[in-house]
């Protein structure tokens, strides 16, 4: 984690800067010289449809002024009752449901669903297939962060980020369709395995990828995090404590910004995190700024991660070898009698679970990622929990915003980087 | 494919709303504990009999089964006592079984400092669906009591703020995620049209917010001078 080098003062003081830097126009109170006129609190409506909500997330704020001094949020619009179509669905059926929620980053959420059911199933997966989830786990947790990077960029006034991230980003929705053929529903994982291996060349062309993107990074840093206006846009806005931040049940950067080093890729492993080596950045302070900086330093982690397993990428199958679980071959179920018959019960029928429950979370790029499985025996779960990491990060805005200016309360919005599909999902 | 579940012993609607065959509930449990869960010796040793089953699921993860009327001091002791420590709770979520079986409400904590899991389960009967809130302990809980509310029915007592959250305020269908409501819902499509159509703009507010949004106050008329001069400027 970076130290802050560059301090401007811009606290809304009356006095400059000690350093001589940057500094507002005091705010002095205007004398009226009509003291009879009536001062009301305003009610503003934010959203749902508005860009700066960052989804159909609805605001009521109570403003005194530009102050905002309470703020309601109102969640629900894109509410699609995933968890309740999940009940109807056979086990490998739930898996396309996951990356609607997380559309920004829905690598992740493929993994994650069938990491939960694979451990209520006791199912090792192969060597290859634990590398490869990596490797798409951290480009999706870049991927979603440069959407954070350049939609706060825009946010708060710079127009330039925002062209550099979504570049980048083009690149990694290039690698999904090489992939698996879709750019964001990407639905790449089946229930003891991939849905495929990776294509011929596509290693490669990863590798190339993680290769350039230092030099964006590199660049949008050079325009952000010295940059006087932003600064004054982020440091000390929306500021949390440690401990605050851990009783509101603030995961993943936003926890870390204030301080809290709970990352799950360190304190529960899963798929060797262990055995990677890489940083988990933290910050201080707590404040906008501070997240923006813990981003960006994921961002160079997860690099770091996924050229250390391109080197590792073992060979072997992608798929465990249990015709309970995995599709044979097509041209098995054309030669193989056993085989068609396999197919035949998978399609039909689906996989059996057994009874019993399991919760199972990995460090989304959003934060902690629950998925809370239950089974009956059967083919279809009993009930499918998502403990969205958003849903919990943005039930803090309110605190986060009280007693701040109405601009600052959509910086603060953008700074605990929502997605809305999984907040209502 | 959705309304027609390919097996199983529910099948479509019919099945659903008849109410499913009951499945087995200890057949639904995981295993017995063999090992022991320090936070759960804890437990046993102070609450005694507050504590009904402890098992395991998935190979590793412990579950603890509570007397529901005791949840808050159980909880409470594990997140403040020393040995505990289990400051982050994860997550609350609830499971209905149908079949007329008690809804479970889940608690799921981790310990920072000790870097220990532990899954907290209450089991509330259909006749009885009040727990009382762990808001007070972990803010988190706010929204996520409010999430099992809205969806299961489950009433968080000592709650500040209880009401729907992910359906709309004035949803009269029930609760969505128990096992006795449909798919499509329970209203015909043409209901569901209407009442979306018959929305009033104050139905989108809650009744704090109308408060804020008063009618504004009446201003003292200014004195009859300067009101006649700004009349002219105009």
């Amino acid at each position: 984690m970076a130290t802050r080098t560059v301090e401007f003062n811009v606290s809304r003081a009356p006095e400059l800067g000690a350093s001589g830097g940057l500094s507002q126009a005091p705010l002095l109170p205007i004398e009226s010289p009509e003291p009879s006129l009536g001062s009301e609190h305003m009610l503003l409506n934010v959203g749902p449809q508005h860009p700066a909500t960052h989804g159909v997330l609805r605001l009521v704020c109570e403003l005194d002024g530009e102050t905002v001094m309470k703020v309601i949020p109102h969640i629900g619009y894109l509410h699609s009752g995933f968890e309740k179509l999940g009940e109807y669905r056979s086990w490998n059926q739930i898996v396309p449901l996951t990356d609607r929620m997380d559309y920004l980053a829905p690598l992740i959420y493929n993994c994650a669903y069938v990491m939960s059911v694979e451990k209520l199933m006791g199912i090792e997966v192969t060597e290859r297939c634990k590398v490869v989830r990596v490797i798409l786990m951290e480009l999706d947790r870049i991927f979603g962060h440069l959407l954070w990077l350049g939609t706060t960029a825009i946010d708060v006034g710079a127009f330039t980020p925002f062209l550099y991230a979504f570049q980048e980003r083009e690149k990694i929705y290039k690698l999904h369709e090489a992939l698996t053929g879709a750019r964001i529903t990407t639905s790449a994982t089946r229930v003891g395995g991939m849905m495929a291996d990776l294509p011929e060349g596509w290693a490669e062309a990863c590798r190339r990828f993680v290769d350039e993107l230092p030099r964006t990074v590199d660049e949008v840093e050079y325009l952000l995090t010295t940059n006087a206006i932003h600064l004054g846009r982020a440091q000390d806005i929306g500021v949390i404590s440690a401990e605050d931040a851990i009783n509101y049940g603030f995961t993943g950067p936003n926890l870390r910004a204030s301080g809290v080093p709970y990352d799950i890729r360190k304190d529960r492993p899963y798929y060797d995190y262990e055995t990677y080596d890489f940083e988990v950045p933290v910050g201080e302070h707590g404040d906008c700024y501070d997240r923006y900086l813990v981003r960006m330093d994921e961002i160079r982690q997860s690099i770091g991660i996924i050229k250390q397993a391109l080197d590792r990428l073992p060979g072997g199958p992608i798929n465990v070898e249990d015709p309970r679980i995995s599709l044979p071959s097509k041209t098995d179920c054309m030669s193989d009698m056993e085989s068609m018959i396999h197919h035949f019960k998978l399609i039909t029928e689906g996989i059996h679970a057994p009874a019993g429950d399991s919760w199972l979370s990995v460090e989304a790029s959003k934060g902690e990622l629950g998925m809370y499985v239950v089974s009956d025996g059967g083919t279809k779960p009993v009930r499918w929990r998502v403990r969205p990491p958003s849903f919990v990060n943005i039930s803090v805005l309110p605190k986060l915003a009280e007693g701040h200016l109405m601009s600052d309360l959509i910086m603060i919005n953008a700074s605990l980087d929502i997605v809305l599909g999984e907040i209502d999902r | 494919m959705a309304d027609s579940p390919s097996s199983g012993p529910a099948s479509g609607f019919d099945a659903v709303e008849a109410g499913l065959v009951a499945p087995d509930l200890p057949a639904l449990r995981g295993e017995a504990a063999t090992s022991s869960h320090p936070s759960v010796e804890a437990l046993r040793a102070r609450f005694g009999d507050a504590v009904l089953h402890h098992e395991i699921c998935s190979g590793d993860q412990h579950v603890v089964y509570v007397e529901p009327s005791q949840n808050f001091e159980i909880l409470s002791f594990l997140k403040d006592d020393e040995s505990q420590h289990y400051e982050f709770l994860s997550d609350v979520t609830a499971v209905d079984f149908g079949g007329g079986h008690p809804i479970q409400v889940v608690y799921q904590l981790w310990s920072l400092v000790h870097k220990r899991q532990l899954r907290v389960k209450c089991e509330l009967p259909l006749s009885g669906l009040k727990i009382r809130s762990v808001e007070p302990l972990w803010k988190t809980a706010d929204w996520l009591e409010r999430e099992v509310f809205d969806l299961f029915g489950v009433e968080f007592e000592g709650h500040p703020d209880l009401r729907r959250i992910l359906m709309p305020d004035n949803y009269a269908e029930g609760h969505p995620l128990r096992k006795d409501f449909p798919l499509r819902g329970r209203f015909s499509r043409a209901e569901q049209t209407r009442r979306a159509l018959s929305h009033n703009v104050e139905d989108f507010y809650i009744s704090a917010e109308m408060e804020i949004g008063r009618e504004p106050q009446v201003i003292p008329p200014a004195s009859e001078g300067s009101a006649g001069a700004f009349e002219e400027e105009r």
